[in-house]
């Protein structure tokens, strides 16, 4: 592992590759938070194409992502399944019509139902590619500067970096710590009681929770030593200069909210409803 | 104590408090989950160590630890975050943060009864995140169906209270040991 | 004389949580260009000094001060952390603790980033330092794919940045392999006239950095000041082994050869000082290396592959016998795979093929506890072992978990406790440890349990030479004893070359040698090939024209004396 690499990063030469983190975070903030509000179904369905558009010009291959995929899709299954189970009549009562196709009594599923499960499965899936886009392209060095820049405050932002520096090696640390105390003696075997085991757990976690306290004490000493929190800004090292690519995500973004918010008006809400 | 180093705003130890904090919560609840014998459900690690750092560092860390740890994770998971479970678990570290000040944990004593008070409290916290605000905010983000919602509110909020009444609790004993008490420490 | 750079009067300091002072009435002044070795016992007070001078005490530690310090004339307690960190740069014992950036460009960026300078002006010096500290093609390289050395340079650079006139280094070498140890002991030299520095460091590894040109040593014993004086005077005096302290070996052997050292000339630098007359005494001290004394076959490692990710082979085919009772030693430099073989040996890691045989019975099927019980192994940072709050409980929990009686454990426990010098600190909080304590007290969780075979990780890495040298005899007794097989990987070339009878050389996962420590260390392109360094032994043996130095070292060898 040459680059801290938990998202998945990736060198490439592509133009969304050259856009700063700044401008992808801020489209990513502002597409998702649209099709979060939004249930119009074209609206939705535009911003997916869109999305894998931008995912195909990226050039990131489907093995890369295969396993969220697929994470998501069962994620949307048992959601889905256990609306139809717990709710089905909720499409009715979100539409106000009733178009029954089979089932009868409770178990009744209505055209309504089916399309407003389809705009829940639009809602789980539209946002992946936009997601595996900023997680791919953005070197995570460029996360913080960016939210720093998006007007989140800079010690905020720069938990947000520690956190991304030390995950891999917490990640380390547990595997040595777990494999340290087996061989002391500690077994979490399924026979022991539940309360046994989480004891045998906590035997196991302890020391990276020791370890990773102590490491807040000697990290704030050595920020400290090096002046964090002096001043009230603070500079970036990896800040990129806006260029004319980052612009034009911004007024894409923009552009994205006007149509948005232009639907809700029309539609009179966050519904599409074409039953009535 | 010396007055100076209280300067202005978040101070650079909840600075690092958060960022490290974050980074075990993730790693502890992307890879590490204690089986508890029934199918599908876990004892989650995670709640247990952000019930401790939310008891030492206060309200601003418990929040922004639950915040950016439970992000990252729907974020390496599924993609992106699914915004009112993130905002539930940084108010449950908000909430648990309140507490910082009466458990007094780095003052090295938690008697029986504080601890009983502060699974009480962490009781209260998990019915409120995960049975009121978690599915609230799925009902007005997501328009969800409010029978699935709620349901998954109320297990999530039982395992999670079962969860932070073993680990959060051990976690906090075992930290009340490890501190030296002031001038207690003598060859003997 | 110029006004002093630091100036302690009559300082004592209590951290909170003790009941005694940890510093008692300490008085120094360290001039400005001046460089400076503090050198002490483990626990004697080193770090606390140095957290004085950079103001951590008291703004993160909490304490009572009493007596009077000064920085460039002003009083040290009453400046912020910030001010401080202008005059003086640390850099921290631990680099990995150290290094907050994401790669080592925003690493060495960092305290620019603070003062908010402008990106152009921190990229720009980014590059200087990063360029003189031979990083420059590695600047996006995060911290987990550098080298150890490599961090530590980075964690100069980062603090270089700043111009500051004083550095401060808590340990600089420790866990440095000795190539990479030079390598900075030089860049610090060479720092230091270039910009007219003054340098402050903590340092157990004396020989090393007494041959980069020190002006003065203190040493410190039990939180007291001892000695002050320069490097000729320290040695002369004897101070330094009557502190605890390791001797740089040749003065070691010129006192063997009944060498008068109290009025040697120069007797601080090996290249210098004047023994021509004393070459028979010195000749007459060798004594024939033994090899070869154990033939028992332990643990057989055969044809072993092993890679942590595809692309990348680590071991090659890689097969060994280690013997019943043997002492052997695994050495090579940072990064080379020792650590990668001993887990493979423990089971934390399983090879890709080959085999690993125990008693002649393959391991590989056995889980982790179960090798434990025949294979105890003590890890290279102490942090990963301990899960207790107490010093007794760390080490009496191995004994609990394997239902031995509880006045059995107690004995056991304090026993070990006693050999390794914590017994009176058993009811301590952990927390309350130095490093040094720390590392010893997870050996002796090891310990106690009286393995078949021992494997240490680093066990000298901050330790000092009297609680090395009752370890060691420790060690020494167990391995008489209960002939048990002890396996060290240490950095540490005193330990190699004074304890341990068989060295295998690995460098980059291939197996380069399998030799004695003596004649390893007698041949230079070994010795440069596994990042090693000749002690200083052969320095002399080479200047004063001696065959076969290896015969020489073996004169000092451990439990000879
Ligand atoms: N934060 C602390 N609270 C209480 N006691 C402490 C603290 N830090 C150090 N001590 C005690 O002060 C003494 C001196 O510790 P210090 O770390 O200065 O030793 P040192 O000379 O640097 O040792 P080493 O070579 O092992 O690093 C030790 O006995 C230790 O227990
Ligand atoms: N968990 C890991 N995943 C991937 N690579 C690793 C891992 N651990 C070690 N390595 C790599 O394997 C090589 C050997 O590492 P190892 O820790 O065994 O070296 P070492 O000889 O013990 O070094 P040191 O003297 O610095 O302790 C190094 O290049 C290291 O970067
Ligand atoms: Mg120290
Ligand atoms: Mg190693």
């Amino acid at each position: 592992m040459t680059m801290n690499n938990l998202f998945g990063y990736k060198e490439r030469d592509t133009w969304l590759n050259h856009t700063t983190g700044t401008a992808k975070l801020v489209g990513f903030l502002a597409i998702s938070t649209m099709g979060m509000i939004s249930y119009d179904t074209r609206f939705l369905l535009a911003l997916g194409v869109l999305a894998i558009a931008l995912m195909k010009m990226a050039q990131i291959k489907y093995h890369e992502y295969a396993l969220m995929l697929k994470l998501v899709l069962v994620f949307a299954v048992i959601n889905l399944v256990m609306v139809t189970v717990l709710a089905p009549q909720y499409g009715t009562q979100l539409y106000g019509t009733h178009h029954a196709l089979f089932g009868s009594g409770y178990w009744t599923i209505t055209q309504e139902q089916v399309f407003y499960e389809f705009n829940l499965l639009l809602k789980y899936l539209f946002s992946l590619p936009l997601a595996i886009i900023l997680l791919f392209t953005t070197n995570p060095s460029e996360f913080a500067a960016g939210l720093n820049k998006i007007g989140v405050p800079y010690k905020i932002a720069y938990s947000f970096a520690i956190t991304l520096r030390y995950i891999p090696d917490v990640q380390s640390d547990y595997h040595t710590i777990s494999l340290a105390q087996q061989a002391r003696g500690y077994e979490i075997s399924k026979k022991a009681s539940l309360l046994a085991r989480s004891k045998g757990a906590v035997q196991i976690i302890l020391p990276l929770v020791f370890t990773s306290l102590d490491r807040i004490e000697t990290i704030s000493q050595a920020m400290e030593l090096r002046r964090f929190g002096r001043e009230k800004k603070r500079s970036w090292y990896q800040e990129q200069a806006f260029s004319k690519r980052d612009i034009l995500v911004f007024v894409g973004s923009i552009g994205v909210i006007v149509i948005g918010v232009g639907l809700l008006i029309v539609n009179g809400g966050r519904l599409y409803n074409p039953f009535q | 104590m010396n007055t100076k180093k209280k300067s202005q705003g978040f101070s650079v130890r909840s600075v690092v408090a958060t960022g490290i904090g974050a980074a075990v919560f993730f790693v502890l609840m992307k890879f590490i989950a204690i089986p508890t014998g029934i199918p599908n459900t876990t004892i989650n690690l995670a709640e247990g160590w952000l019930a401790l750092i939310a008891g030492l560092f206060g309200p601003v860390v418990g929040l922004l630890v639950g915040f950016i740890g439970h992000t990252l994770n729907d974020a390496v998971t599924y993609g992106s975050p699914w915004w009112s479970w993130v905002i539930a678990d940084g108010i449950f570290g908000l909430l648990l943060g309140l507490g910082k000040k009466y458990l007094a944990l780095e003052y090295g004593n938690l008697s029986t009864k504080k601890l009983i008070q502060f699974n009480i409290w962490q009781a209260i916290s998990n019915v409120i995140v995960w049975f009121i605000i978690a599915p609230i905010g799925d009902i007005l983000i997501y328009k969800e169906a409010a029978q699935k919602v709620f349901l998954q509110g109320a297990v999530t909020a039982v395992v999670n209270t079962v969860s932070v009444a073993i680990i959060g609790s051990l976690l906090l004993v075992a930290y009340v040991k490890s501190r030296p008490k002031k001038n207690s420490l003598r060859n003997e | 004389m110029p006004a002093p750079i630091i100036d302690f009067q009559h300082v004592t300091f209590k951290y909170h949580a003790q009941a005694e002072p940890t510093l008692h009435d300490v008085s120094f002044q360290i001039y400005p260009g001046e460089k400076v070795l503090i050198a002490g016992a483990s626990g004697s007070g080193k770090t606390t000094l140095l957290r004085l001078l950079n103001g951590l005490i008291p703004q993160a530690y909490a304490g009572d001060i009493t007596g009077k310090l000064t920085l460039n004339g002003k009083n040290i307690v009453e400046q912020t952390l910030f001010d401080l960190s202008l005059q003086a740069g640390t850099v921290l014992q631990d680099s990995d603790a150290q290094f907050v950036g994401l790669t080592v460009a925003e690493d060495i960026a960092f305290a620019l980033e603070n003062d908010n300078q402008s990106v152009s002006h921190i990229k720009a010096e980014v590059s200087k330092w990063a360029n003189r500290f031979g990083l420059g093609e590695r600047l996006n390289l995060a911290p987990q794919a550098l080298s150890g050395g490599q961090k530590q340079r980075t964690a100069m650079a980062g603090v270089l940045v700043d111009d500051g006139k004083l550095l401060l280094f808590d340990e600089p070498l420790a866990s440095l392999d000795p190539a990479a140890g030079v390598v900075a002991m030089e860049m610090i030299d060479k720092l230091q006239t270039e910009r007219d520095l003054t340098v402050v460091i903590i340092e157990h590894r004396i020989e090393e950095v007494l041959s980069a040109h020190v002006d003065r040593v203190i040493v410190m014993a039990d939180g007291r000041i001892v000695a002050n004086g320069t490097p000729t005077e320290m040695i002369q005096s004897g101070i330094l082994p009557e502190n605890g302290l390791d001797e740089p070996l040749y003065v070691k052997l010129l006192r063997r050869a009944h060498v008068d050292i109290a009025s040697l000339a120069n007797v601080a630098d090996v290249k210098q000082v004047v023994v021509d007359e004393n070459k028979a005494a010195i000749e007459q001290l060798k004594i024939p290396v033994k090899k070869g004394l154990h033939h028992t076959k332990k643990l057989v490692i055969e044809n072993v592959d092993f890679s942590y990710d595809k692309k990348q082979r680590l071991f090659k085919q890689f097969s060994t016998v280690i013997h019943q009772g043997e002492v052997l030693g695994i050495v090579g430099k940072n990064g080379s795979g020792k650590t990668t073989l001993s887990h493979l040996l423990t089971g934390f890691l399983m090879p890709d093929s080959g085999d690993i045989l125990l008693d002649g019975k393959s391991v590989l099927q056995q889980s982790i506890k179960e090798r434990a019980d025949n294979i105890g192994y003590v890890l290279q940072n102490p942090n990963h072992m301990i899960t207790k709050a107490t010093v007794f409980e760390e080490v009496a929990s191995g004994l609990i978990l394997r239902h031995v009686p509880t006045d059995e454990v107690e004995a056991r426990t304090r026993a070990v406790l006693k050999l390794i010098d914590l017994d009176s600190m058993r009811h301590w909080p952990i927390s309350a440890l130095s490093f040094g304590q720390k590392k010893r007290l997870t050996i002796a969780a090891v310990l106690v349990l009286s393995p078949q075979i021992l494997i240490l990780d680093e066990p000298t890495a901050g330790q000092d030479a009297t609680h090395t040298g009752e370890l060691l005899d420790f060690l020494a007794t167990i391995n008489k004893q209960e002939n048990t097989t002890i396996i060290i990987i240490t950095h540490d070339m005193h330990l190699l070359a004074n304890f341990v009878e068989r060295a295998l050389v690995v460098v980059d996962g291939q197996l380069l040698a399998d030799t004695t420590p003596a004649e390893l260390l007698a041949d230079e392109k070994l010795v440069t090939a596994a990042s090693l360094r000749t002690t200083s032994i052969y320095q002399l043996a080479n200047r004063l024209g001696i065959s076969n130095p290896e015969e020489l070292n073996a004169a000092i060898v451990h439990g000879q004396v």
